[in-house]
């Protein structure tokens, strides 16, 4: 299941309290799968923790933000030859033990991605209360655009394969992506699939995203859904989509 | 209405200072300075032209040319702020493809000194 083209990616900003805990468990679930922290140019010592903990780091020289991070590591990923990526948050709210069968049904269903999602028997979305109506908002918004319903376009457990890979190292959106790369992926006619995981509470640290960023967030990321369509809907018509 | 002219006037010149300091001191790019430069004599001109300013007045529909000179001036600027919005995102696109591939470089960098130092 694990060879040496998949790669693990995890983005961190400042997770020195739960970033070397996180590897570790990694390492300890599946010694062979490669490692790679992205450190969006941290202040305190997460690229420490993470190099004491076994795992290699891409060290960004200024501070880009979640989709910058995240794209860097998937362009290393994609010159270094891997033709599987996962990612995983560095706070320790996704199990890597889920990491296997995340990998398991992007290799089954032949999709061009694969979102862990929060089981419902592990308590479905427990989240602060402005993200939850905006996830919401959202997974009505979605439905339509895509065809299909999503669980939590927000989730940051995701397994990609090459063709996904070679589409984000080249083009990713940069500040909130997760649910902007839905879109992406719908308007190239790649196929996505969910799987339930166990979502643990953080194991350090606080969420970026506070009650007033909330507000941001959303507007940023209507905006985000709407430039991509029209951007893809753009190119369909010229005929390069 | 004379009195808001002489204010404009007075604006257009500050303006026209600053950017001339500005790039004397190079805090800003001769490139970047065109637009404001351009802005700021338009602004002394037509503010001191009172038989044009009229005229446009005129096209326009405006009683005031104080107004249309306002007016005048809420486009141009406009135009600055979008040029220059547009220099901003551009330039943060570049900043952030940079960032991405100094981090990959170093990075090939050192894993082929620590592959170097474990053969030796």
């Amino acid at each position: 299941m694990i060879d040496s083209r998949t790669l693990l990616i995890i983005p961190a900003f400042n997770e020195e309290g739960a970033i070397g805990r996180v590897v570790r468990e990694v390492k300890e679930a599946y010694p062979d799968l490669h490692v790679l922290v992205t450190d969006d140019c941290s202040e305190d010592a997460t690229v420490d923790q993470a190099i004491i903990a076994g795992a290699r780091v891409l060290q960004l020289p200024c501070h880009l933000g979640l989709g910058g991070c995240v794209q860097a590591g998937y362009k290393l990923a994609f010159e270094e030859g891997y033709d599987t990526v996962i990612r995983i948050d560095g706070d320790g709210q996704h199990d890597p033990k889920d990491i296997a069968r995340l990998l398991e049904k992007l290799r089954s269903t032949g999709c061009e991605m694969v979102i862990g999602v929060r089981a419902k028997e592990s308590g479905g979305l427990q989240t602060h209360p402005i993200r939850k109506v905006g996830i919401h908002f959202f997974r009505m918004l979605l439905r339509p655009i895509l065809g299909r319903p999503v669980t939590d376009p927000t989730s940051g457990f995701v397994a990609v394969n090459a063709r996904a890979l070679s589409v984000f190292s080249s083009s990713f959106p940069l500040e909130y992506p997760e649910i902007e790369t839905l879109v992406v992926l719908q308007r190239r006619k790649f196929r996505f699939e969910e799987v339930p995981c166990r979502m643990r509470k953080r194991m350090a640290g606080r969420s970026s995203i506070t009650a007033m960023k909330s507000v941001y967030y959303v507007i940023h990321v209507l905006l985000g859904v709407f430039v991509n369509i029209l951007r893809f809907d753009g190119r369909a018509r010229k005929g390069q989509g | 209405m004379a009195l808001l002219l002489d204010i404009l006037t007075g604006l257009g010149i500050l303006l026209l200072v600053i950017v001339l300091r500005s790039l004397r001191r190079d805090h800003i790019r001769v490139e970047h300075s065109v637009s404001w430069l351009a802005a700021a004599v338009a602004l002394i001109a037509l503010s001191r032209s009172g038989p044009l300013l009229e005229r446009l007045s005129g096209y326009i529909g405006l009683k005031e040319p104080a107004i249309t000179l306002l007016f005048l001036i809420l486009i141009v600027f406009l135009g600055v702020f979008y040029r220059f919005s547009r220099a901003i995102s551009e330039l943060k696109d570049m900043n952030i493809t940079l960032t991405q591939r100094v981090a990959i470089l170093e990075y090939k960098l050192q894993r082929q000194n620590e592959e170097q130092q474990a053969k030796h």
